[in-house]
């Protein structure tokens, strides 16, 4: 039996053009298309069209976010195919949300549980690294990224180990891990598709959980054709995984390491859990004798029964599907083999006392935030130009580069949706806004947007001309010709139809309706 | 001072002074399935996982050895089946990048999410379970628990040094959102329902 919540979501689709007609490769039990991992819940086909790339950064300059959004707009197929895929597993979260009575309260407690690790973090970690040594797990500590970078050489180097295989982190994205390990003549494999399609193109993960989300195809065929010997003119994408299956395996079995992050970390058992559909953490880990795990320190969690919480929440907000393929607990080094565990701060310590953002910590880097967001869905990931893109990342960029990263709260209607889908009931949005306020008071904001809001600033703190100013602007919308509202300048007026403006205000209709009732 | 002080005295002197208590976790186990055979069942092949119906009468078997019939290496760690590949003479994991089918038992169960517990005791290298091509696993069903919270109740999480659940094969959809099994791990995961011989 399928109960309304089944039958009402996971069907609604933005772009009816990409959904395609037959879909002879799919997996079916029982009659019933499969769409557990990141599997869409209908078939999808794109149109051949050159990939756009993501925001140019030079150094220390701004990153102008809007400038590569508009270029991804400018690339219909990617620009739809991205927004459709991500909206689906939006619908299908929702669609798991709707199994489980108790989803709130289990978001509620996630973010208890959270906060108060985060609270009492010093105990935590002391807590874990005694179970972790008890066990015979070696644990190092990394104040940043170049400290982390040398203490995983040093262990490499300490077993002349040459080559690397390692699942996907998104600590090690944004320690410059692989950028140091090939200056120092380490060869590194990702084995996570989705990383190694952008590792082999030499491009960023545009998605904390779908790294080449952003891509079609026929992108990813002419990477594979250029790198691992593919048939160029085969865009089957059963073909080309399949392909990279079989050029990463005799890496694997080759490594001399093996690399993972860390979903969660346990403090009173000592043990890290990783989390992946393709069973790569795994094998990265089980395969070579030599396991390094590069965990950032807010990962912590107090206990097993903690643990429940997060994996029932974690996989279902990010994909919609119930589990991971794979979610894996070390808490010890198998026998002949060596464990490392390095703690990483980069930051993380300071951001603990930002009165206003230090719950962002919280993150359990799901993604649920990204696949709701409109201007994620529509701008591509890359257009960040950070390692942290969407909403979690307007929150999250600014801490590590004020400057750099100084439009991207900027890139947000303040919908609050992120908020609403957050697993861990982070205030994404809020944060956001008070990110603005902060950045303005750091002198840390284009001139443009300083000027606009200067301009509205005079506005808003005057009612009467406030009033004066969305009355003659609802006439205008009404009156304007087309060519005035959806021209380039306008960015809300691109790929999008603006509003009626309504009759009245309704401050106007308040007065002529209840005006005289107060 | 040493950069593990270094962070602690950062984290301190950054400690959030706010009251959050721990939470009480509840079970969430008031309205269980009426059978955590069925309901086991159903998710695992929600999660791509193959369900080994066995035979109401015979060899209970039969749907496992129909399943290897074919294969040239077969990696067995269970008294129930032979293979063979004897896992206590590997001594490289490489050694194991031509087992076909590899067969397991798993520790228990999750209904709620039709997850199987492998833990090292079970897999005796952990590396079988990821680079054999298929992986069929014999279920006890009365190792089944209900969901996640009394999984994490279970003593293994405690005394194993590994332990992962398989919720269904490796799978990947990296790619334009189309479903691959067998990414990079097994391409097939198959559970038959076999109580435990003593």
């Amino acid at each position: 039996m399928t109960s309304p919540a089944e039958q009402s979501s996971g069907s609604a689709v933005l772009h009816p053009e990409m959904v395609a007609a037959e879909d002879t490769h799919a997996i079916y039990r029982d009659g019933h298309r499969l769409d557990h991992a990141e599997g869409a819940s209908k078939p999808f086909r794109s149109q051949p069209e050159p990939q756009p790339r993501g925001a140019k950064v030079h150094g220390n300059r701004p990153i102008n976010q809007a400038e590569a959004a508009a270029r991804f707009i400018a690339a219909p197929e990617h620009e739809k195919m991205h927004d459709e895929r991500l909206w689906d597993l939006r619908q299908k979260r929702d669609r798991e949300m709707h199994h489980i009575p108790e989803w709130e309260q289990l978001r509620s407690l996630a973010s208890a549980i959270k906060e108060h690790t985060l609270t009492h973090l010093d105990e935590y970690l002391d807590q874990f690294e005694a179970n972790a040594r008890a066990n015979g797990i070696h644990v190092h500590w990394a104040r940043d990224a170049a400290e982390h970078n040398r203490i995983v050489h040093g262990i490499l180097s300490d077993h002349g180990a040459k080559s690397l295989i390692k699942s996907k982190s998104m600590l090690t994205e944004e320690c410059g891990f692989r950028h140091y390990m090939a200056s120092v003549g380490i060869e590194v494999t990702e084995t996570d598709l989705g990383e190694r399609i952008q590792q082999l193109d030499k491009e960023d993960p545009s998605h904390i959980v779908v790294p080449a989300v952003h891509k079609l195809r026929t992108d990813v065929a002419k990477v594979f054709a250029d790198t691992i010997g593919t048939d160029p003119d085969n865009n089957d994408v059963h073909y080309l995984a399949e392909a990279q299956r079989e050029a990463t395996r005799p890496l694997i079995l080759a490594a001399d390491a093996g690399m993972t992050g860390g979903n969660f970390v346990v403090a009173e058992t000592g043990t890290f859990v990783v989390c992946t559909n393709e069973g790569n953490a795994d094998l990265s880990a089980n395969v070579p004798k030599l396991h390094i795990a590069s965990i950032g320190i807010e990962k912590i969690i107090p206990r097993l029964e903690h643990l429940a919480v997060f994996v029932r929440l974690l996989s279902r907000s990010a994909l919609g599907s119930p589990m991971t393929q794979y979610t894996s607990h070390f808490r010890g080094p198998r026998a002949g083999g060596e464990m490392h565990v390095v703690l990483v701060d980069n930051g993380r310590s300071e951001r603990l006392g930002l009165e206003e953002f230090w719950t962002s910590l919280k993150c359990i880097r799901c993604g649920a935030c990204m696949n709701t967001c409109p201007a994620y869905r529509r701008s591509g990931g890359l257009s960040y130009g950070a390692t942290y893109s969407g909403p979690i990342g307007l929150i999250i960029d600014p801490t590590f580069n004020a400057r750099k990263y100084s439009n991207l709260p900027f890139a947000s209607s303040l919908n609050g949706s992120c908020s609403n889908v957050c697993p861990v009931r982070i205030n994404i949005h809020e944060q956001i806004y008070a990110w603005r306020r902060e950045l303005v008071k750091r002198h840390d904001v284009p001139l443009v947007k300083k000027a606009a809001m200067k301009a509205a600033g005079e506005l808003l703190s005057r009612p009467v001309a406030y009033r004066a100013a969305i009355a003659a602007a609802d006439v205008a919308l009404a009156h304007l010709p087309r060519f005035v509202i959806y021209n380039g300048l306008n960015a809300w007026g691109k790929h999008r139809e603006v509003p009626h403006p309504p009759k009245h205000t309704f401050h106007s209709w308040y007065q002529a309706n209840r005006g005289g009732k107060q | 001072m040493t950069s593990r002080d270094d962070i602690l005295a950062s984290i301190r002197a950054n400690l959030p002074r706010v009251d959050r208590p721990l939470p009480h976790v509840p079970l969430f186990d008031e309205s269980p399935p009426p059978s955590l055979l069925s309901a086991f069942k159903k998710s695992l092949e929600r999660m791509g996982g193959i369900f080994l119906d066995p035979p109401d009468t015979g060899d209970v078997l039969a749907p496992v050895r129909a399943k290897i019939a074919s294969a040239k290496v077969v990696c067995s760690t269970v008294p129930e089946i032979a293979g063979n590949r004897d896992i206590a003479r590997v001594d490289a994991t490489q050694d194991l990048a031509d087992v076909d089918f590899a067969i397991v038992r798993a520790t228990f169960a999750v209904a709620e999410t039709g997850s199987v517990l492998l833990s090292d005791t079970d897999l005796h290298v952990n590396a079988v379970a990821y680079l054999a091509q298929h992986l069929i696993v014999l279920l006890d069903p009365a190792d089944i628990v209900v969901n996640l919270h009394h999984a994490y109740r279970r003593p293994e999480f405690r005394d194993r040094h590994y332990a992962s659940f398989h919720t269904g094969p490796s799978a990947t959809a990296d790619i334009e959102g189309v479903l691959i099994h067998g990414a990079q791990g097994v391409r097939s995961l198959s559970v038959l329902p076999s109580p435990r011989t003593l």
